[in-house]
Parts: structure tokens; sequence; C-alpha cells
């Protein structure tokens, strides 16, 4: 069986040391935070904040304290905030340890592209070229194929770029495969998912 | 010498003109000087350009411009809450440059701080460095960005003394402060004016040298993802 959302935002949070200062993507990235266990983890809101709380409770939200998602959040005892420059400061400056984020595509040397869809409605980048481009190691975390069931794992992206050779590591339903030297190479296969299974659905140079 | 404005429209008195580019501080609806967009749109200046992370929803923030089309061309990170905008940028009434999130941060911060351009890893590789220098350091490529020296800076912040100096209050501090740096004319609101000394002057974010206006009023600070957890039964 291939891994479901929540057990890739688990596998996806066994990347995670403690001490770790990490910035979450939108959507299964987010569930990552569910999983870090007991570990000391310190997860920025590239909005201006580190020692992101959970979203609060009924009645206690507060319009001045956001996540990067426009969603309402709360704060811990560890909490810091500062304005936009500073925060992709700390970004482009390397001091975040780890990026995990969603993609359309990666490429086997690492091209990551997730903001846009020529013809399709565009929204913009908000701060994904940013963080690839200045985290120490990034993550993907994504299905392996599309809806179509094509791989999303390519020689080559199609769609524009939101970094070229960024992605270190990434982790989909079927498995795990690092961005090495000459194209992808296998790291961990899901549960009950075989190396041909995995080697077939992917697009990717395999080393 | 007083910054104290009565009103919103009247702290534009003299500084808001056709054509402008404002820089306006806020992420989402997050801390957005939203008394000042009002008074922008009643008085009905129009070709504007915002450099802004986003561009509001339809009827609230900058979104309120666009309805009213007093805005030529938006400087951006991520425009997705806004139906209006998409309407007048397909259509292509309405000019649109993406700009990443930092980078956006960055050309606003450097333009207060009197730097013309700055090199980036950011968007190497990608279309947004077509068209711009490349530069190796390190053996590695980065792209030219430029500052943004904007005509008038709209900010919200938390508190401000007569003299200007600011205090924002959790996460609705985001763009505020590098927007207000890179304005000749800086205009603030705030949700409270405190009297001179009440402030700790180890605890101001952004010194009043930047702001040469201030307005007081109510603010309607709506949340555009109200975002709950369940309390767990006792």
């Amino acid at each position: 069986m291939p891994w479901d959302r929540d057990q890739m935002a688990a596998r996806a949070a066994e990347e995670l040391e403690d001490g770790m200062y990490v910035n979450l993507g939108i959507g299964i990235p987010t569930l990552v935070a569910n999983y870090v266990g007991d570990k000391d983890i310190t997860l920025q809101s590239e909005n201006g904040m580190l020692g992101m709380g959970p979203f609060p409770f009924e009645c206690e939200e507060d319009p001045d304290l956001i996540n990067a998602g426009k969603q309402t959040i709360t704060e811990l005892s560890r909490t810091a905030y500062f304005d936009s420059a500073m925060s992709f400061g700390m970004i482009r400056g390397g001091k975040i340890a780890a990026a995990i984020l969603g993609a359309m595509e990666v490429a086997e040397n690492g091209d990551l592209a997730n903001w846009m869809i020529p013809g399709k409605l565009v929204k913009g980048m908000g701060g994904a070229m940013d963080l690839v481009a200045g985290v120490k190691r990034v993550i993907v975390v994504m299905d392996h194929q599309n809806k179509a069931g094509e791989s999303k794992l390519l020689k080559e992206c199609t769609l524009p770029l939101t970094g070229k050779g960024v992605v270190d590591r990434i982790i989909t339903n079927l498995g795990v495969l690092d961005v090495v030297e000459g194209g992808l190479r296998i790291v961990e296969c899901a549960d009950g998912v075989t190396e041909d299974e995995l080697r077939a659905a992917t697009d990717a140079t395999i080393v | 010498m007083n910054k104290i404005y009565g009103s919103a429209a009247e702290a534009l008195e003299g500084v808001l003109s056709d054509g402008m580019l404002i820089a306006a501080g806020g992420f989402g609806l997050c801390g957005i000087p939203e008394l000042l967009l009002q008074a922008i749109k009643d008085n009905g200046a129009k070709d504007l350009t915002f450099a802004s992370n986003n561009a509001g929803v339809d009827d609230f923030g900058i979104g309120i411009l666009l309805q009213s089309r007093q805005v030529k061309k938006m400087i951006s990170s991520y425009v997705g809450e806004n139906a209006e905008f998409m309407r007048q940028y397909l259509s292509g009434e309405l000019e649109l440059e993406f700009n990443p999130q930092g980078t956006l941060a960055e050309r606003m911060r450097a333009g207060g701080a009197g730097i013309p351009g700055f090199y980036t890893k950011t968007g190497v590789g990608t279309q947004i460095a077509e068209g711009k220098e490349v530069k190796q350091f390190h053996g590695e490529d980065y792209i030219l960005e430029e500052g943004i020296f904007a005509d008038l800076s709209i900010v919200k912040a938390w508190k401000a003394d007569d003299t200007g100096n600011l205090v924002f209050r959790k996460t609705a501090r985001n763009f505020n402060p590098p927007a207000a740096m890179c304005g000749k004319v800086c205009i603030v609101e705030v949700e409270e004016i405190v009297p001179r000394g009440s402030l700790d002057p180890d605890k101001i974010h952004l010194p009043g040298i930047y702001v040469h206006r201030i307005i007081q009023g109510e603010h309607e600070k709506r949340i555009e993802k109200v975002t709950t957890r369940q309390r767990e039964e006792a």
C-alpha cells in the first residue's frame, strides 16, 4: 500500500532533528507539525514569526496573528516577531535548516516547479522562490504521479521553475528519493511498494 | 512639528496625486492600512501603482481600489484571493509585476536605506531572472534587483507617539516597516496615539524619522481565514 497523506507527513517529520528551525509549506507539509513528537523544532512563518503555535480555540482568534497561509494561529513562549525584510533575510541568509514544501514537478537535477501553470490562473510565487533559494535543505512532499497517472518526477520540468537545482530530497506516496549526481537515488520504498514499482512509476533517471 | 492629522483624508492632502507609486504594508488582510486605502478611494486619485505583497480581497484592502479602477499596476508576490483583480488582469486593464516575497521586502528595505540595487539568489534560472543582470559571487549566480523608491508609503501600526515612533503587534508588522522606509512621505494609521515618553525607547520597532503623518482610527481588522481547533472534551 502506498503511503497516505498522514504517512507521508510522518515520514517527512523524520527528516527533522532536535533544534532545527523549519519552514513548512501549505498542504501536506502543514501536517508534518503533527508528527514532530518530542523533538525541539521551531517553526518559521515567513510573514514574520518564529515559534508558530497551533490554531487557536474558537473565539480566541487574533486578527493580528496569522500564518503564511493567512490562517489564524497562536504564539508560544519561545515566539519572536519581526518584519518581512528580516524574515526573508533569515531565509535568504541560510539560517533556516529545512523547508518542506509541495510541488507540481521535480526534475532529476533538482529543478522544482510549483508556482504556475501557463494558461491557467496565476496567483504568484509568494515566498516559495526565496525559500528554495535560501534554506539549507529543501524537502519536497508530493504524490508520485499526477491525476492522469503521469510521473511528477521528470528528466526535465515542463512547467516554469520555482528554483533551479534546489531540491535535496523527495518524499512521495511511493517512497523517498534523493537528488544525486546523474539523477535520483532511491532511499526507501513505502510499505508494500517494491523498487520495481517505484522505478516503473518514475520518468526521471534513477541511479 | 505636528505630525498628527485629524483623519485619513486630511493626512493625504497635498501628498496624494494621480500616477503615484505607493508602497503599502500588510500581509493578506493582516496589518493593512485600511483607513488610508478607503480615503484614497474617496479621494479618487487614479493610475496608481501599488507595491504591496497582496491585493486584498474584492471588498477590502487594495481590492476596493481595484473595484473603482484607480490602480494601474500592482507589484506583488501573491494575488490569489481577489476575483476582480484576476478579471482586470486577464482583460489587460491591470499591469502586474510578480516579485518573490523576500525580493519585494528587500527592494523596499533597500530603497529606504538608499541602496539602488542588490544581488540575490532568489529566482536565478527562473522567469523572474529574465532581462536581469547575472553576476557571480563565490562561484554562484546572483541576479540584480532594484530598490523601490516610492512616492508615498501607507502603513498600519499598533501604537505611535506624537513623534511617529511606532510599535507593531504580532504578525501585523510584516511589510509595514520596509514599506514605511521606502517612501518620500510616509503616512501611518494606528489604533492608539500615546503620549511622548510612554513607549519604551528600547522597544520601538520603527523610529519616527521614517514617519511624517499619523492618524488614529477604528480598525475593522478583518480575518481572511478563521481557522480554529477543537477543545478536547474534559
